[in-house]
């Protein structure tokens, strides 16, 4: 029928090679990593073990277990999480129920992004700075929790401020138009329809807030600290306490002539921690989505 | 109807709490620093001179040049390769594979964006540090390259998470005006769409800039600790991120050193800032025109 | 035999950031009567119901000038605007079915109120439901999502939701719109046998339904009042003004 002239048959072709160079790229970014990780994972062998999860590091940590830097993560992200998720979320609610179109608006809004774009290490100055020196916490669990806590603060409000924007508007109505307040509304309505959302952003925080490292460096992470075995209340709130990210910095570039296969298990225990995380976080999207109410 | 007054007050005051929480981190940074700002400080050689010895007994230098030609190259470096691979991505997530591949992909560099920094700089240390010295024969591999290759995995996801709503937010009525003129996919999309995508493609790049300026852990461990300005891919650097985390265990709380280290993070806490602002102004410039 | 005059709108002028959308509009309502607003699209008809109950605070850049009065009461000046709310329902067009259980959706606004007691919430929810002929129909499932129900269904779960928190004044805004003519035919049912108790004012663009159900029409054109007065004059062949006469006989509209 119709003859594919030369003109066409290249443009055919162009189109071809495009597609196969776009998919060549987003490949070449998936594949290293993967291999990357079967690699991580295969020199970790030698040092993982149920023991290394539970033991102190012992002999300058050349050998031993990691378990109060795992013990030392926990309470960091615990005690963030219960800091930020309550401000982080009201702070969505308010840019997303209550806030009025205006420069003030979009001042708030440029100060969330900007809170994200802050260099980890700006955050460690500040949390030295502010919580350490001027409130006198001193280098400890608490100094480090908030300096996390702030810094994890725009996940939760992203999070959040999708979730509530899904609620759709006509459900606000309806209550409106029935009596209720603003406040009743997002109690009842909204906010109990964006809880899936909002986990969303918790579980985020919790996989950056275990991950980082320099705003924790100088507020209350220390490169050793032996706790009892199996405790898991070891610290308390003024304590310096050992964590997995500080960990794997430490005996990846502080301390000689360690095992190889140390440092790479200490990274696969961070990792799989993060991405397990991470991967939950997916989930919890994916069942939502199949739950709509609407 | 009380208690709705102070929950609106109290969600009001949390709203405002973005804004206090930004101008307390300036703050706070700026209060330890500033003593040297007003006492020693001298803008010429710490903008323009590569000698940096804060710790020497007899004669103390601030000069930052290094450093920032460290932050400098290791983050053009690592453009280089993130901003055509991401934005290909981009392109490739937006316009060219199926819905299945689509949600693959998407968790897959959302997984890539998990990975902590300082697991990333682990990597550059054990295994992109032996690749580059086998392939290239350097002495060391902790070098421009590494914090490079580095970097760039870690700001792609950002970069074809925001360039993939950019190309999202152009309207389908382009794509169809252009299909139904005959363009071929690939015609559409260099000459209908990413001229239409313009500003938020360069809000996305901008945002990856920022993240690699601000990267600490991953440079620290993966561009080795030399203080001199690189020449080649494969000199060893120290960025400004890295030389604060580096040497802030060492200088006495309150001490010129110290307080220099602190006037560094304005400064990156400044050039974050302003990438930032202007990647905003950007987007909104598409908001203003569509 | 003087009837009391329930609602009273004089010189209300309602513009959405500058551009007028009410103009200068004056009309009254009886108690205990259904009162019929009609007009072609973009006449202003739901606005003006947004003004009765204070909705109209929702939307950013609207102001309002001229009195509307409730009762006696001028709105804007009530001490609860919660309690005007709940004084004056609103029904809107598209159904909407809260997502919770059909027993939640009615027993919202009285929980909203501060009613506590499961007798009486189950009462109100049972006579509620009754009202708006939906009981029958879902009294073995009261806890299935309000917004698995179908739109005939939801229609009169808004309804049930409106009555129950005993409104003195219902407005309907073109409740008909998104629902199949049988249920229509229900709910005027429903509404004639409100009237006893409530005053109703209902917007409406089915011209034949303003005429089957209420005993005073206005039209509205543009923002503007064209005529007010009782049903029969506005559908009679000599109203006021010769726009009534073409736009009640489709002549444009």
């Amino acid at each position: 029928m119709f003859q594919q002239t030369k003109s066409v048959q290249k443009r055919l072709r162009q189109e071809k090679l495009a597609r196969a160079v776009f998919a060549c790229m987003t490949l070449l970014m998936v594949v290293p990593l993967l291999l990357i990780l079967f690699y991580l994972l295969y020199r970790a062998m030698p040092a993982l073990s149920p023991g290394f999860l539970l033991t102190n590091p012992i002999r300058g940590m050349r050998a031993g277990g990691i378990w109060p830097a795992l013990v030392g993560t926990i309470y960091l992200v615990l005690i963030s999480l219960a800091v930020s998720t309550p401000i982080g979320v009201l702070a969505a609610v308010y840019l997303n129920e209550y806030a009025r179109d205006n420069w003030f608006t979009r001042i708030i809004n440029l100060a969330v992004v900007n809170l994200a774009g802050v260099p980890s290490i700006v955050h460690a100055l500040f949390g030295l700075g502010a919580f350490v020196l001027f409130a006198r916490m001193g280098r400890s669990v608490l100094a480090a929790s908030l300096t996390l806590a702030i810094m994890t603060l725009p996940v939760i409000i992203a999070s959040t401020k999708e979730a509530l924007a899904a609620v759709p508007i006509p459900f606000r109505e309806a209550c409106w138009n029935v009596g209720a307040t603003r406040w009743q509304t997002i109690r009842h309505v909204v906010l109990p329809n964006s809880v899936s959302g909002i986990l969303t952003g918790v579980i985020l925080q919790v996989s950056r807030a275990a991950g980082e490292t320099a705003p924790i460096m100088f507020t209350g992470a220390v490169f050793y600290k032996a706790v009892r075995e199996g405790d898991p209340f070891p610290y308390g709130l003024l304590d310096q306490c050992m964590a997995l990210s500080m960990h794997l910095f430490t005996v990846s570039t502080q301390v000689p002539e360690v095992p190889a296969a140390l440092p790479y298990a200490t990274a696969v225990v961070l990792l799989v921690t993060v991405l397990v995380v991470n991967a939950l976080s997916i989930l919890v999207r994916g069942y939502v989505r199949s739950r709509k109410k609407w | 109807m009380i208690s709705e007054r102070a929950m609106e007050t109290l969600i009001r005051l949390c709203g405002f709490s973005t804004i206090l929480f930004i101008f307390a981190i300036f703050f706070f940074v700026f209060r330890e620093g500033s003593g040297f700002l007003f006492t020693g400080f001298r803008p010429l050689e710490f903008f323009f001179s590569p000698q940096w010895y804060p710790t020497s007994q007899s004669n103390v230098r601030y000069g930052a040049l290094a450093l920032i030609a460290g932050t400098a190259g290791v983050t053009v470096m690592s453009m280089m390769f993130a901003v055509p691979f991401g934005l290909g991505a981009a392109i490739f997530l937006s316009e060219f594979c199926g819905p299945r591949v689509r949600e693959t992909l998407k968790v897959t560099i959302e997984l890539l964006a998990a990975i902590p920094s300082v697991v990333w700089g682990f990597i550059g240390l054990t295994i992109m540090n032996s690749l580059i010295i086998q392939i290239f024969g350097a002495p060391i591999g902790l070098t421009v390259l590494n914090g490079g290759l580095i970097l760039a995995l870690m700001s792609v996801p950002i970069i074809v998470s925001v360039g993939e709503d950019a190309l999202k937010a152009v309207p389908d009525s382009y794509r169809e005006a252009a299909m139904a003129l005959g363009a071929t996919r690939w015609q559409m999309v260099w000459r209908v769409l990413l001229p239409a995508a313009r500003n938020g493609l360069l809000a996305a790049v901008l945002l990856g800039v920022g993240r690699a300026i601000g990267e600490t852990m991953a440079v620290l461990m993966a561009t080795g600790h030399a203080v001199r300005i690189p020449v080649s891919p494969l000199d060893p650097v120290r960025t400004l991120t890295a030389t604060i985390a580096a040497e802030l265990g060492e200088a006495p709380v309150h001490s010129e050193h110290y307080q220099v280290l602190f006037l560094i993070g304005i400064l990156l806490f400044t050039i974050t800032f302003a990438v930032n602002l202007i990647a905003d102004l950007v987007v909104k410039g598409v908001r203003g025109q569509s | 035999m003087a009837r009391e005059k329930h609602i009273e709108v004089d010189g209300l002028t309602v513009t959405y950031a500058g551009k007028p959308v009410l103009n200068s509009v004056s009309f009254d309502v009886y108690r205990n009567e259904i009162f019929a607003v009609i007009g072609p699209a973009q006449s202003g008809k739901s606005t003006l119901l947004k003004t009765l109950n204070r909705t109209l605070d929702f939307i950013p850049r609207a102001r309002m000038q001229g009195t509307v009065k409730v009762g006696g009461e001028d709105v804007r000046r009530v001490g609860n605007v919660y309690e005007l709310r709940r004084k004056v329902g609103i029904v809107a067009p598209l159904p909407v079915g809260l997502p919770m259980t059909i027993y939640e959706n009615v027993a919202f606004a009285p929980r909203m109120a501060g009613v506590r007691a499961k007798s009486e919430l189950d009462a109100r929810v049972e006579h509620c439901l009754t009202q708006a002929a939906l009981w029958d129909e879902v009294k073995d499932r009261l806890d299935i999502l309000g917004t698995r129900l179908s739109g005939g269904q939801q229609q009169r779960l808004t309804i049930a939701r409106a009555l129950s928190h005993q409104p003195e004044v219902l407005c309907l805004d073109e409740f008909s719109i998104a629902i199949d003519p049988v249920t229509t035919m229900r709910i005027e049912d429903v509404l004639k046998q409100l009237r006893e108790r409530i005053t109703i004012v209902l917007v409406t663009n089915l011209v034949q339904q303003a005429r089957r159900l209420a005993s005073r029409t206005m039209f509205l054109l543009e923002g503007q009042v064209v005529e007010v007065d009782k049903t029969e004059v506005i559908f009679s062949g000599s109203p006021a003004s010769r726009k009534t006469y073409e736009y009640v006989h489709g002549i444009f509209g």
